[in-house]
């Protein structure tokens, strides 16, 4: 069943008197519990893609839908409920808030998001902290952690608030390879665990491979 | 809300030093305001203390017209004895009055047998005189240094010091004094000094002192007449509430052309000082605007810095779903924080500055008062009020920052360099 499907949607800017045509015309649907990357050299349109189905911009024409809502219609306020309610992130250079510890951090959706109780945010951070394999580290502030760790406390915060989809621009770029393909590995795991659907981009190989679904783009079209 | 606070401390403490060094600017200029209000306002209750206490009282009542024309000292303006009967009864039924006393105004011309001169004289009973002014007699210097039981006998005269020294008298010594009386004939009566007088700021800081009954023999009055009548209230801080009772009370006598009777003026009407205390007050408001630049500049400029600065995490908020509004509230408690936390350590300091004040006691001299004791206070609603005002102004400075910060675009702010 189509999570998120994309109608002609096409994203241009307008940079002075220059036209940067970022996507054109891309239609696509992505199904439920899938594990699907976005493919493509550096201004391919792959940010762009994940900006739109994100609800962090809005496309130029065409039309965007997750589950039955169409996003592309919302306003900022609209858009910002549907992010925190629906949507999950995780960010290239992880993004973690560095006056948080790892469980704050990860508690912090639960908190300024979605308003829960202390007795029920505490045993959904420590499952997802137990599940990403951070909970030993979990009082640690992100200045005292690994690249590799940071992002698991990302992917855990993307995680907490049980969304149906979770996006990640380039998660693997700030690490080793090795480091690369366990995030990856660990993302292909949760979805496993809580049937959430995994969208990420990248430009690395190895990376590629663990992909289930792989939408090459270039020059702002899905090749 | 809590956790807000949480997250705006820890944002406070992520740059020690700058929030730190604004800390401590917001502080300075919050002491300054604390100690300047603490030894301002002591000063300026001292002075109208020496001013009511020894000289005008809190109060005057005299019949209409007189005290705008209080410097040719008009005789023609009396309270007669059924009118001072009529405003004892106002007076004694008006439970904030502590106590009052009659007195007579007049101008004589003083001669110590040599040389003669204007004086200007203030007729009083010195029982009563002594409840409405308890410290008239500080002013005083009498014959062996001793202030005397009673101030004031009959027969007994004070001359205001400028006047002895020109016609060098001393106490002891005998002199006349000759008057007109309201219908124009003149008397004179024989006096002894009894003490010099120290002037006092305003014009009836310079008058000389005589028994009440003495005025009413020079002046010839058939019957006693006053001219005026001084009163003291017993909670000063009620003084307006007090005059506006005691004039609604007096407005209630009319002569037969309907117009009142009777005038009633606090101190403030009756003594230059009330520009000098205003003119504190000013000096004290200055202060406080001063203190109020201080926190906008320093807050708006951290608050601005602390925006730019965390324009990714901004956006990192703002794309996980955080509202606008929550954003705002981040920083505005972040503001409201760094105000509360100098608005602390200012009144803690402050406090403490007062104290250290009291300890090492300031004194000054004042006219013939040596050694007067300089006690800075601050009134716990003045602390509250200026720091009411940091706090407010704490928020106001952080609304632009904050505002800014929640109307970041996600998209833009993550990609911020």
């Amino acid at each position: 069943m189509s999570l998120v499907q994309i109608d002609n949607v096409s994203r241009i800017y307008q940079t002075g008197e220059v036209q940067v045509k970022a996507l054109q015309d891309v239609t696509l649907s992505i199904d439920e519990a899938s594990f699907v990357t976005f493919v493509g050299p550096s201004g391919s349109g792959k940010t762009t893609m994940l900006n739109l189905i994100g609800c962090l911009d809005k496309p130029t024409k065409g039309k965007v839908f997750i589950g039955k809502e169409q996003v592309d219609t919302f306003d900022r306020r609209q858009r910002a409920a549907f992010r925190g309610s629906t949507l999950g992130f995780i960010f290239q250079a992880f993004n973690l808030f560095q006056v948080l510890t790892a469980y704050e951090n990860v508690e912090y959706p639960l908190v300024m998001i979605k308003n829960e109780s202390i007795s029920k945010r505490n045993g959904k951070v420590l499952k997802v902290l137990e599940s990403v394999g951070m909970l030993d580290q979990k009082d640690k502030f992100p200045d005292q952690l690994s690249g590799g760790q940071k992002q698991r406390v990302a992917v855990a915060r993307a995680l907490v608030t049980q969304p149906k989809l979770v996006l990640a621009d380039e998660p693997t770029a700030n690490l080793d390879k090795k480091s690369a393909v366990n995030v990856i590995r660990l993302m292909r795991a949760m979805r496993d665990e809580f049937k959430t659907t995994f969208i990420f981009s990248t430009h690395d190989p190895g990376v590629m491979e663990e992909a289930e679904v792989i939408h090459t783009l270039e020059d702002g079209k899905l090749v | 809300m809590i956790r807000i606070f949480k997250i705006a401390l820890r944002n406070l403490m992520r740059y020690k030093r700058r929030t730190l060094l604004t800390s401590m600017l917001i502080t300075l200029g919050l002491l300054m305001v604390i100690l300047f209000s603490g030894l301002a306002g002591s000063f300026k209750e001292m002075m109208i203390g020496q001013i009511t206490d020894s000289n005008l009282a809190h109060m005057q009542i005299h019949k209409k017209g007189y005290v705008s024309s209080i410097d040719t000292s008009p005789l023609n303006l009396i309270i007669n004895q059924k009118g001072y009967k009529t405003l004892e009864k106002v007076l004694k039924e008006n439970p904030d009055v502590e106590a009052y006393s009659p007195r007579i105004k007049l101008s004589a011309m003083l001669s110590n047998y040599t040389e003669t001169t204007n004086v200007r004289l203030n007729a009083i009973d010195p029982k009563t005189e002594i409840k409405v002014c308890p410290n008239v007699s500080e002013r005083m210097k009498f014959s062996g240094g001793q202030i005397p039981d009673i101030l004031l006998k009959p027969g007994e005269i004070i001359i205001p010091e400028k006047l002895a020294a020109g016609l060098k008298i001393k106490t002891g010594d005998s002199v006349v004094l000759v008057a007109n009386n309201k219908d124009g004939s003149v008397n004179g009566l024989n006096f002894t000094v009894a003490g010099i007088i120290e002037s006092i700021l305003g014009p009836q800081g310079k008058e000389g002192y005589m028994h009440i009954k003495d005025a009413q023999s020079l002046l010839r009055m058939g019957k006693p007449e006053i001219i005026e009548i001084a009163l003291r209230i017993k909670e000063f801080d009620k003084l307006d509430d007090v005059y506006a009772d005691l004039e609604s009370a007096l407005a209630k006598f009319k002569n037969e052309k309907g117009k009142a009777v009777f005038e009633i003026h606090t101190w403030e009407k009756l003594s230059p000082f009330v520009n000098i205390a205003n003119m504190i007050d000013l000096m004290t408001i200055s202060m406080k605007l001063i203190m109020i630049a201080i926190v906008l500049i320093s807050i708006l400029n951290v608050m601005m810095m602390s925006v730019y600065e965390r324009i990714r995490e901004i956006g990192t908020m703002s794309a996980i779903g955080t509202a606008p509004g929550k954003i705002m509230g981040l920083f505005l408690a972040e503001g409201l924080s760094l105000g509360f936390i100098s608005v602390l350590t200012g009144n803690i300091i402050g406090i403490f500055g007062i104290y250290i004040l009291n300890i090492y006691k300031i004194r000054y001299a004042f006219g013939r008062q040596e050694n007067i004791l300089l006690s800075p206070t601050i009134s716990f609603s003045e602390l509250a009020w200026v720091s009411a005002i940091v706090l407010v102004i704490s928020v106001f400075a952080t609304l632009q920052p904050a505002y800014k910060a929640s109307r970041m675009e996600p998209v833009d702010a993550l990609g911020h360099v």
